[in-house]
């Protein structure tokens, strides 16, 4: 069992995941509330990591990391090294491919808020802005949950971005989802399977904690 | 016409907004698409301090024209202003934002917040006050609607007029500059109902503002109304004080609306100007009525309107009365609605629906196949499309 991966996915799903909360709510914000016409092509983009090979993903994430980008060639300037391989890179990759896990269940509990509410807050002298933070972000808990979680259980298990943005580095960019392949890859059978039980049960657990959240009478929790 | 109220009237001692008494101006075209083709709602009118009811059908444009002087839906031109400030000019290209209007509105499904308390809720519009003022405002407007001891519960934790109450609270509390209420009291039974208008009565003394009340039940016309206007396909087809409207509806939509159960065609077969009525025959069959004269020739065909409730039955030829017409006639069928039995009787081809009590009808020993009189006094009825 090789903790130190452990950990770091641990650690990389989090703060994936909480940037997503920052990053995810002004674009389903957006997403909910804006009439532009060509909005179905933002829709798109950001559900575009659900159907693309991480692979094409993370070849994209790499060469826009890399040195010859003006992303690259920025980062470096700024800090004297690049972002390929390196953990910041991996957070920026898992960023993008877990995005349409956190924005998707914020845009629809959104919009899932009854517009007669909004309406009569208007007429209460609040602005949309201050609306949204009084009365759809309260009402919206439950998707926001969701969002994090499938968000964190999504970059806990990613395998084809991080291989192509961030490599196999120990301690710095080598996940559990990698190790798991590398151990297969040299035989080592009961350490792969020890990893990938453990896992299996935490997405399961993050996955029911989801779903016992939706269900319609547990507002907060079971016990309530 | 009501008297203009000059802005030097008492407002409530309580109150640190200042309110002025307001006039609200609204003369506005829209146009918008619906299952029926193209709407077109294009009014012109004002509202003085005072209950203005609006009445129409479902479907004559109330909720729109509440949502434009709201500031949730523009029009496509036109002026909205209260107390002579513009809140939507599209000549000037104005138009105030929804939050910015200080109108209040209470929508039929009331949108209280259901993550909130009643407390919450009602303190809700008073944002820009500090916090202890927050708590005496809403604590005092939650005292005057008789919701106090509701204060920490949620609206999912209250009754229907409960929650109707914390709906009106919560709009009156942030002193509107004008009321929009869109059938608040829908869904309210009749006692309850007479103590949410006492209680919105109150309020307006002090406070003064016109308040736009959008209902279609006839009885509440008459019960809030200083001014009503009756809205027809987007049109005002008809505006005054609610007897003179609703009384002697000219037009066929108020005589439904305000509960005409019966509507013949009409034909003009005398004049009788001496006495000031004339003589029409219903529809094709043989009944003839007397009515009231009205600007009419010979052979013309009108429309005469009866209230069920304005209609007398007789059991034997009834002799020595004033009523003009005593109509033959035989119960078809009875049916019970409330405390009202409403009988439709045949008389000679055209059928009336009256109205009558339940001790009536037993009294009375009515029952389809039965023999009656129809009594109807000339004054009962109303000629439309004249």
């Amino acid at each position: 069992m090789n903790w130190e991966a452990f950990w770091l996915t641990v650690r990389l799903a989090g703060i994936v995941s909480t940037l997503l909360i920052a990053i995810g709510i002004p674009i389903a914000y957006w997403l909910t509330y804006s009439r532009w016409r060509w909005k179905f092509l933002v829709e798109a983009a950001v559900a575009l990591p659900i159907v693309l090979p991480p692979t094409v993903l993370g070849f994209y994430v790499l060469v826009a990391l890399g040195s010859r980008s003006p992303l690259g060639r920025w980062w470096e300037s700024l800090t004297g090294h690049t972002l390929a391989f390196t953990f910041e890179g991996l957070v920026i990759g898992s960023l993008l491919y877990s995005l349409p896990f956190a924005v998707q269940p914020f845009a629809a509990s959104f919009g899932a808020v009854d517009s007669n509410l909004l309406r009569a807050s208007a007429s209460l002298g609040h602005s949309p802005v201050q609306t949204f933070r009084r009365i759809v972000l309260p009402l919206s808990k439950a998707g926001l949950v969701t969002g994090f979680a499938l968000s964190f259980a999504h970059t806990l298990g990613e395998f084809g971005v991080v291989l192509m943005v961030g490599g196999n580095i120990p301690g710095v960019t080598r996940t559990i989802s990698i190790d798991i392949y590398d151990q297969v890859q040299t035989a080592n059978y009961s350490s792969a399977n020890q990893t990938a039980l453990l896992l299996l049960v935490i997405s399961f657990v993050v996955l029911s904690i989801v779903y016992g959240l939706n269900r319609r009478p547990w507002v907060v929790g079971p016990w309530r | 016409m009501a008297v203009k109220i000059s802005p030097a009237l008492p407002t409530a001692p309580q109150t640190p907004l200042q309110t002025i008494s307001s006039e609200l101006e609204v003369r506005i075209r829209k146009r918008f698409p619906n299952p029926e083709g193209t709407f077109n709602l294009n009014v012109h009118f004002r509202a003085l301090a005072g209950f203005t009811i609006l009445f129409g059908a479902s479907g004559a444009g109330k909720t729109t024209l509440l949502d434009c002087i709201a500031g949730l839906s523009d029009p496509d031109e036109g002026r909205i202003a209260v107390g002579g400030e513009d809140l939507y000019d599209s000549e000037k290209k104005r138009s105030v934002a929804a939050w910015k209007r200080r109108i209040g509105y209470v929508h039929q499904d009331l949108a209280l917040f259901p993550h909130l308390t009643t407390e919450e809720n009602v303190a809700y519009g008073l944002r820009t006050l500090t916090a202890p003022e927050r708590k005496t405002r809403s604590r005092e407007i939650l005292d005057l609607f008789r919701i106090d001891h509701l204060r920490d519960r949620r609206p999912a934790q209250i009754s229907g007029g409960e929650r109707q109450r914390v709906a009106l609270a919560r709009a009156l509390v942030t002193e509107p500059r004008a009321l929009l209420l869109d059938e608040p009291l829908a869904a309210l039974d009749r006692p309850t109902k007479s103590l949410l208008v006492g209680d919105l009565r109150r309020w307006n003394q002090h406070h003064r503002v016109p308040i736009l009340f959008v209902t279609h039940n006839g009885e509440e016309v008459f019960a809030l109304g200083d001014e009503v206007i009756v809205l027809d396909a987007g049109r005002i087809v008809a505006q005054g004080q609610p007897h003179e409207v609703m009384r002697a509806p000219r037009l066929e939509t108020i005589a439904h609306l305000s509960g005409f159960e019966n509507i013949f065609d009409a034909t003009v077969l005398a004049l009788h100007e001496g006495r000031g009525t004339m003589t029409c025959r219903l529809g094709k069959g043989a009944v003839e009525l007397e009515t009231p004269l009205v600007r009419a020739e010979v052979g013309s065909r009108l429309r005469v309107g009866v209230r069920a409730g304005d209609l007398l039955l007789a059991t034997e030829s009834p002799r020595g009365l004033s009523a003009r017409n005593v109509l033959p006639g035989t119960i078809r069928r009875l049916a019970q609605r409330d405390v009202i039995v409403s009988a439709m009787v045949d008389c000679g081809g055209t059928e009336f629906e009256v109205h009558l009590t339940l001790a009536a009808r037993d009294a009375l020993q009515l029952g389809p196949g039965k023999g009656v009189w129809v009594v109807v006094k000339t004054h009962s009825c109303h000629l439309m499309g004249v």
